[in-house]
């Protein structure tokens, strides 16, 4: 197909690549340890980060990845131990984040930027360097979760019985929030800070009843965000669609049928 | 037979005299939320002992074994485990949490979750090595997990995951074994088993169990811990009139005498008035 040797669509098959690669090893740490909403959180909280780069004239990907990190700092610190009864405040620094962000583009000078880029993602238009960039920080991605996978497992697993074991549990869910901003960072461009929750999520979900251990889970989930990635991609070049929003779409029918296929089976069980 | 409220009084268990306890708690008190839960607890207990910890639910079982491995903080009081604060020491001991039954879904498998027992031993950043697998394979044998070690562990029976539970904290090789309700979910001749292996483990390692049910006395059982709010340490495998008004919350309330022997059997108590 000619459409694969367009400079920008084999950008976008590299973005979509590196992006569903963090997303599948970070969403798996998300959903078995029960942190949709915190992930939520920092994911629509980095807008702030956005609004930031604008107003300082910042060069966009490193200024989000540094407003994100502190945010997932922030909301590591408040969630420590206790994780279960701060979703309000979740909640807050969600919704201050994003306004931050539209407060500070509202004040920065010059032309109104195309904020539904970051909203959404603009896959086809991922220039070289962001690939390098992504490329970077899925290198970090790897070699941290492959470095402490014991200690992640742990932690996600009995999180009281890693800390009688010694395990560092506090400093983990630190090291774990900033490796959900870095992957976000990275997926923005691909399908936007709205919809990074679908790659988070939904292969983590397909695959976290399959496998037998949690390295299988997070390789699965890799595989079905190239899957989904690849193929929304193709759609939307195919149908002239809106990429971002068809990839997550592809994503919610495999999720829609698996999870009616489910119900149908154990319904025919009784 | 008078059930003492421990304090420097009391007597130790047999062998323990000029040795350093195990576990030893002075005057610790434990509120949460402002609520007392645990207070004026005095305890040791030395090297060897196999003691239960029987209380009605809600009473402090969990926390006692909490403040004992530094999981909670005393309000007031002292907690030192094997000579040290709790925090320093834990790696040396052996802990199965309570098993709640809501935990479905992790995907692992019953060998990585008798290999997580080994952190600590294998340092951060490194794979577990090849001692690990093998400690971990020797203490599924042990309680006989060791056919099921590539299922997941979502996949068995509450008594299958009990035991691999119990791998877990046997894998390290520990100093004291903390077991908080071990045989919930365990049917009869499991619990047998399990008793007949902690009587085995006994004859070197300290065991402290938590259990709701007080049939659950065993002849393995050498001290008994009442808690329920206050503390009531008493060295001898028998619960006393003091201990189960204690346990059941008011003092003119139906007094129930335990005593098990081999075979699990119940001896109700007098009512009061007959």
């Amino acid at each position: 197909m000619d459409a694969f040797s367009l400079p920008f669509i084999q950008n976008a098959i590299l973005a979509g690549l590196l992006a569903s690669i963090a997303c599948g090893l970070i969403g798996s740490l998300v959903v078995v340890n029960r942190a949709v909403f915190l992930a939520g959180g920092i994911a629509h909280a980095a807008y702030g980060g956005v609004g930031l780069a604008f107003f300082l004239s910042l060069p966009a990907l490193p200024c989000i990845l540094g407003f994100s990190i502190f945010m997932a700092i922030f909301m590591a610190a408040l969630t420590v131990g206790r994780r279960e009864r701060m979703d309000t405040f979740i909640g807050v620094l969600w919704a201050v984040g994003m306004a931050t962000g539209i407060i500070l583009i509202d004040l920065s000078p010059g032309y109104n930027v195309d904020l539904m880029s970051f909203l959404f993602g603009s896959i086809l238009t991922v220039p070289a360097s962001d690939i390098k960039v992504m490329a970077a920080v899925d290198l970090v991605t790897i070699s941290v979760v492959c470095l402490f996978y014991k200690e992640f497992l742990a932690m996600s697993y009995d999180t009281e019985f890693a800390r009688v074991r010694g395990v560092p549990v506090n400093g983990f869910h630190f090291l774990f929030l900033a490796l959900v901003a870095l992957a976000v960072v990275m997926t923005i461009r691909v399908v936007g800070l709205i919809l990074v929750m679908a790659l988070f999520t939904i292969a983590p979900y397909l695959t976290e009843r399959m496998a037998r251990s949690l390295a299988g889970m997070m390789a699965a989930s890799c595989l079905a965000n190239v899957v989904f990635v690849l193929s929304g991609l193709w759609l939307s070049y195919r149908f002239n669609l809106t990429s971002g929003a068809t990839i997550i779409l592809v994503a919610a029918l495999v999720f829609g049928i698996f999870v009616l296929g489910e119900r149908f089976v154990s319904w025919l069980r009784g | 037979m008078k059930g003492s409220k421990t304090g420097p009084s009391s007597k130790d268990v047999a062998g323990g005299h000029g040795q350093v306890p195990d576990i030893e708690i002075e005057d610790c008190s434990f509120a949460f939320n402002g609520a007392p839960v645990l207070t004026d607890v005095n305890l040791r207990i030395y090297h060897g002992d196999f003691v239960a910890i029987i209380g009605p639910n809600g009473g402090g079982k969990t926390t006692l074994v909490k403040l004992m491995l530094g999981l909670l903080k005393p309000k007031k009081g002292k907690v030192m485990l094997l000579g040290d604060e709790p925090a320093k020491t834990r790696c040396r001991v052996g802990y199965m949490p309570q098993y709640s039954t809501g935990e479905k879904g992790f995907p692992i498998t019953v060998l990585e979750v008798a290999l997580l027992g080994r952190l600590g031993y294998t340092g951060m950043g490194c794979r577990f090595s090849r001692e690990d697998k093998e400690a971990a394979l020797r203490v599924l044998k042990l309680v006989g997990m060791e056919e099921l070690q590539h299922k997941r562990i979502d996949d068995l029976s509450g008594g299958q995951i009990q035991r691999t539970l119990l791998a877990r904290a046997l894998v390290s090789d520990p100093e004291v074994l903390f077991l908080d309700e071990p045989m919930a979910s365990i049917d009869i001749d499991g619990q047998t088993m399990l008793f007949d292996l902690l009587g085995k483990l006994n004859e070197e390692i300290t065991i402290l169990f938590v259990t709701h049910d007080v049939g659950l006395l065993s002849k393995y059982i050498k001290s008994v811990i009442c808690v329920n709010e206050t503390v009531f340490f008493h060295h001898e495998p028998k619960i006393t009139h003091d201990m189960a008004s204690l346990l059941m919350g008011r003092a003119e309330s139906c007094p129930v005498e335990m005593v098990a022997h081999g075979l699990p059997h119940r001896v109700l108590g007098r009512h009061k008035g007959h």
